[in-house]
């Protein structure tokens, strides 16, 4: 077990691309650390580092007590799982998974009790002598996962370990993937562009966006407290509602109109709120021209215009609407205020 | 027997079949036939060869021609018999073959997985060794084996010819297929450089091997103007070379020994055939497909 530490880490790839901005943050042991952000934002590169697959420009990483920038992969104590899970195609899943014991010069007979020990933990005890073009997606995920639990690392990496799946069986890895983690108490950083599966799996999570980051939170903060409208907009299916608005005489009102919030300010403003945080009354104070209803079973998303802007609103299976007027109220301790023009919250 | 319909296109199908065999049938005689001409020499005497040339009858000599061409020796010191000749072919052929994999797959090695200042440069180079094959070397090659004391070895026979930018250049083609990833999980899995070539890299390969090796070997065993220059002891003679040799007699006033020729020219090409088909599903594998 270690806690990481990353400090003023930076990355500029041979090619002059800044891939990563100065970035330090810590991760405590045993925690579950997930770095989030869309396609190009960094996340890979960030755990590469961590990994010692990618030289750090800059800055100091430590794993557990020791400095580890010119530290060989193999000796910084950590496993990976990759994407397209990178199993060795001529190799048994029983060799898959002992590979790296053996090359650390294990005996055999340790070897083998370890191997069987993880396949138990990961129902692979049946394909142990299969060769990986002979399982299904699912089954190599679990290989590779093996290959990472058999050496008791004390630091797990995921780079969007989950993402050629499909949804049905990304849903149940999330939850076996969480649950063994927590069972075996190691420190994990999971890469993901899925804010879904950052928000369910997360201790913690960083948002990066552009090689920087956004924000770092619980995954509760995150999605309450959005730091930034890159954050608000990033995170949440659907995501926050932005709506332009003015301080306007010691209120925040919209469109010139209505007041929302006592506020004291000047100029124009963001406001955000979550779609679940407004609701459907006849005395609402704002108007609400819905134009679509889409039926999700448990709940309803009624998606149209509010004061001439593009609004979403989550409402319970109870509550009938359809297309048309409609009238809503928002609740003044849900909203978020941002900046109009550098998007941080206010 | 159940009755077939019988329907225009069976019927044009069918035709396309037959046209089909035709062609395949008309090919296969136009390269069996000589080599039945040949094996019919080796059955009778080469008095009768003389005389009435290649015939359908098939005589009693196979036995006599066959001693003949594996033990009898032609030269004055008597060490090149056929299957002297024999053995330095298949020395020649697996030495060539093994040689250029082993070089080949090294050198691709080093330029596809490490970082070298000037790993393009040098596959330019090495590349560019395709364009100066041993015959326009040649004077130069055979100076440097004579100085270095390599005239009449196997080593003098093998090495100068199996640095190789053939072998180097598909083993460097099919290397950097190979996705990244699984070198960056062996390193994290702990296999240095030397382990993940073997462990990984060489198991993965071996349909490529394969492939290779049939082709080399055949290359190496068909060999004729090396192995001429470099052997002048009838010891070490190739079947390639050693068969001229018999021909030769055809300007003496003895009767050619047709029978005892056309035998060792079967028996040089029976090698190269036996790769062919035990390699066969793997060569065809390794240039089609891979289980990367
Ligand atoms: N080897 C490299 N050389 C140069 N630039 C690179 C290299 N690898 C990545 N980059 C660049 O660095 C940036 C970050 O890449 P990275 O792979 O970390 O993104 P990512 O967040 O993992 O994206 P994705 O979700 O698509 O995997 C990108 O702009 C990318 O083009
Ligand atoms: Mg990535």
């Amino acid at each position: 077990m270690a806690q990481v530490s990353l400090n003023n880490i930076r990355k500029i790839y041979p090619n002059g691309v800044e891939a990563v901005q100065q970035t330090s943050f810590d991760i405590a042991d045993g925690e579950f650390l997930v770095l989030v952000g869309p396609s190009g934002c960094g996340k890979s590169t960030l755990l590469r580092m961590i990994a010692g697959l990618e030289d750090i420009t800059e800055g100091e990483l430590r794993i557990g007590d020791r400095v580890v920038n010119h530290v060989d992969p193999a000796d910084r104590d950590i496993a990976m799982v990759f994407q397209n899970y990178a199993l060795y195609p001529h190799m048994t899943v029983r060799r898959n998974i002992g590979y790296g014991l053996k090359n650390r010069k294990t005996p055999a007979d340790v070897i083998a009790a370890k191997v069987r020990e993880a396949a138990e933990m990961l129902n692979l005890t049946d394909y142990l002598d299969r060769k990986p073009s002979q399982l299904s997606g699912g089954q190599r995920q679990r290989v590779a996962m093996g290959r990472a639990v058999v050496r008791d690392p004390s630091l797990f990496l995921f780079d969007e370990p989950l993402s050629n799946l499909d949804a049905k069986l990304r849903h149940q890895m999330r939850i076996e993937i969480k649950a063994l983690q927590r069972r075996l108490g190691v420190t994990s950083v999971y890469v993901t562009h899925d804010q879904v599966e950052a928000m369910t799996m997360a201790d913690k999570i960083i948002v990066l966006n552009a090689g920087r980051i956004e924000q770092i939170g619980t995954p509760s903060e995150i999605y309450h407290n959005p730091a930034s409208t890159f954050v608000a907009s990033f995170m949440g299916a659907p995501p926050m509602n932005l709506l332009d608005a003015r301080f306007e005489a010691g209120q925040v009102r919209i469109n010139g109109g209505t007041p929302l919030l006592p506020a004291s300010g000047s100029g124009p403003v963001t406001v955000g709120i979550r779609p679940e945080d407004a609701e459907l009354t006849p005395e609402g104070p704002l108007g609400f021209d819905i134009q679509i209803v889409e039926e999700l079973g448990g709940h309803r998303l009624l998606h149209g215009q509010l004061a001439d802007q593009p609004f979403t609103l989550h409402v319970g299976k109870e509550v009938e609407a359809r297309p048309g007027a409609a009238r809503v109220n928002l609740r003044p301790e849900a909203l978020r205020l941002f900046d109009k023009t550098t998007g941080q919250a206010l | 027997m159940t009755d077939i319909p019988y329907t225009p296109a069976a019927r044009r199908i069918r035709w396309s079949v037959l046209a089909d065999h035709a062609v395949l049938i008309a090919g296969s005689l136009f390269l069996l036939i000589p080599l039945l001409v040949m094996l019919q020499t080796t059955t009778t005497t080469d008095l009768e060869t003389i005389k009435y040339g290649p015939q359908l009858a098939i005589g009693d000599q196979l036995d006599d021609n066959f001693r003949a061409a594996m033990f009898k020796a032609s030269g004055f010191s008597g060490q090149n018999t056929g299957l002297s000749m024999l053995i330095n072919s298949t020395i020649l052929g697996l030495g060539f073959a093994l040689g250029k994999i082993v070089i080949g797959m090294m050198a691709a090695y080093a330029l596809v997985y490490f970082r070298m200042r000037f790993a393009t440069l040098a596959f330019w180079l090495i590349f560019t060794t395709l364009l100066l094959p041993l015959e326009v070397r040649i004077l130069p090659s055979y100076e440097i084996a004579q100085k270095l004391n390599l005239l009449n070895s196997y080593t003098g026979l093998i090495l100068p010819l199996i640095a190789s930018a053939t072998a180097t250049f598909f083993f460097r083609q099919f290397f950097r297929a190979v996705p990244e990833e699984l070198v960056e999980a062996a390193r994290i899995d702990g296999a240095g450089p030397v382990r993940f070539f073997i462990d990984v890299l060489v198991p993965l390969s071996r349909t490529m091997i394969a492939a290779m090796f049939i082709i080399m070997f055949v290359f190496g065993w068909n060999q004729y103007l090396w192995p001429t220059m470099i052997t002048t002891e009838e010891g070490m003679y190739t079947l390639v070379r050693g068969i001229k040799q018999l021909t030769q007699d055809l300007e003496g006033t003895n009767i050619p020994e047709y029978g005892r020729a056309n035998m060792l020219a079967l028996i040089a090409i029976l090698p190269p055939v036996a790769v062919v088909i035990f390699f066969q599903s793997w060569f065809v594998k390794g240039l089609t497909e891979s289980d990367k």
